[in-house]
């Protein structure tokens, strides 16, 4: 019986994890569905959708001697998942300004209590180390409409923090 | 009237150059009304290539006259050898297609383009469309080519906010 993991790897990066990874899953029967790779902060880490017919001992037995070789972190969990059925997001909300403490917290509340439902979110830390900005990109569907997201995000967006929100207005041809 | 059965990659006909009409007749009509009815059964369609429904000709169908935001529109196209004559801008935007189920992606498109195309008679007609409508035409004009937007995805994330912070 076939079941879906997710699989998440994290260490210090170096060229050719991906390819590492992904041979050895491929070579013990894995399907891989979706994944995401960052860079954060120069760590590598990937989260990938396998599929494997077989125990989550027997997997992870798998995998280790490939992660460990590599210098990776592994976990390991059985998912409930499913493909082909992807929510599409409605707007886009950025957020950039002077780093500060607590500034995601208290956006993405707000937007949360506004009825925003995250479906992607990006963050980065750019600029210099004396003068760090802060950069956040978010991609969901507002169940309560862009209004009431916009004005949640006038009342949040301080002096020094830009925050737009725009519609994705998706065109289907 | 019937509703066509849509082509989904990875069927490889989609990827096919269409041939251009030559013949005005009322078989064309007659496609035509099949190919618009396709298009209005798809939910949220504003646009449909000939080749997406297998007939492998130049013909294209555009309505951006029924979005759910209003957006600049010419009402329903009827675009048979179309020919996009001039492009300018650049913008970015979110498309997906009824040949590509359950995915959408970024594409970069010319904001304003000038369009000539013959109707259903054989008149030839010139356009200039912007915006959503422009890019459903340049959409619909690469399934002409054998293009899919998949072939022009740029990245879901940095592209857009760079560009946004840079045009303000
Ligand atoms: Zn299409």
């Amino acid at each position: 019986m076939k079941h879906w993991y997710m699989l998440t790897l994290v260490g210090k990066d170096r060229s050719g994890i991906v390819a590492h990874i992904s041979a050895a899953l491929f070579d013990g029967g894995c399907n891989l569905g979706e994944a995401s790779m960052m860079r954060l902060g120069g760590n590598f880490s990937i989260m990938m959708m396998v599929e494997f017919d077989g125990t989550s001992h027997a997997l992870q037995q798998m995998v280790a001697p490939v992660a460990e070789s590599m210098g990776l972190h592994l976990h390991l969990d059985r998912i409930a998942a499913q493909l082909h059925q992807h929510l599409e997001p409605d707007l886009r909300i950025t957020v950039y300004g002077a780093d500060k403490a607590g500034i995601v917290a208290r956006i993405t509340g707000a937007l949360a209590e506004a009825g925003l439902h995250i479906l992607e979110m990006e963050t980065s830390v750019a600029g210099s180390v004396e003068q760090p900005i802060y950069i956040m990109q978010i991609e969901g569907h507002a169940a309560e409409g862009l209004a009431a997201l916009q004005s949640a995000l006038d009342v949040v967006a301080q002096k020094g923090v830009e925050a737009h929100l725009e519609a994705i207005d998706t065109m289907i041809g | 009237m019937a509703i066509l059965e849509i082509l989904t990659y990875p069927d490889e006909r989609l990827k096919q150059l269409a041939e251009p009409v030559t013949v005005f007749d009322q078989a064309l009509h007659s496609f035509l009304r099949d190919l618009e009815e396709t298009m209005r059964a798809g939910p949220g369609g504003v646009g449909i290539a000939a080749p997406q429904v297998g007939r492998f000709q130049r013909i294209a169908l555009v309505d951006c006259s029924v979005t759910r935001k209003p957006v600049p529109n010419h009402g329903l196209l009827v675009l048979i050898n179309p020919e996009i004559s001039e492009w300018e801008g650049m913008t970015v935007g979110r498309e997906g297609c009824m040949s590509v189920p359950d995915y959408t992606g970024n594409v970069i498109r010319a904001e304003r383009i000038r369009l000539q195309a013959f109707d259903a008679d054989g008149v030839q007609h010139e356009y200039q469309c912007e915006g959503f409508e422009a890019r459903a035409l340049q959409h619909e004009c690469d399934h002409l080519d054998g293009m899919l937007f998949l072939d022009r995805l740029v990245s879901r994330r940095n592209d857009l906010f760079r560009r946004k912070v840079y045009q303000k």
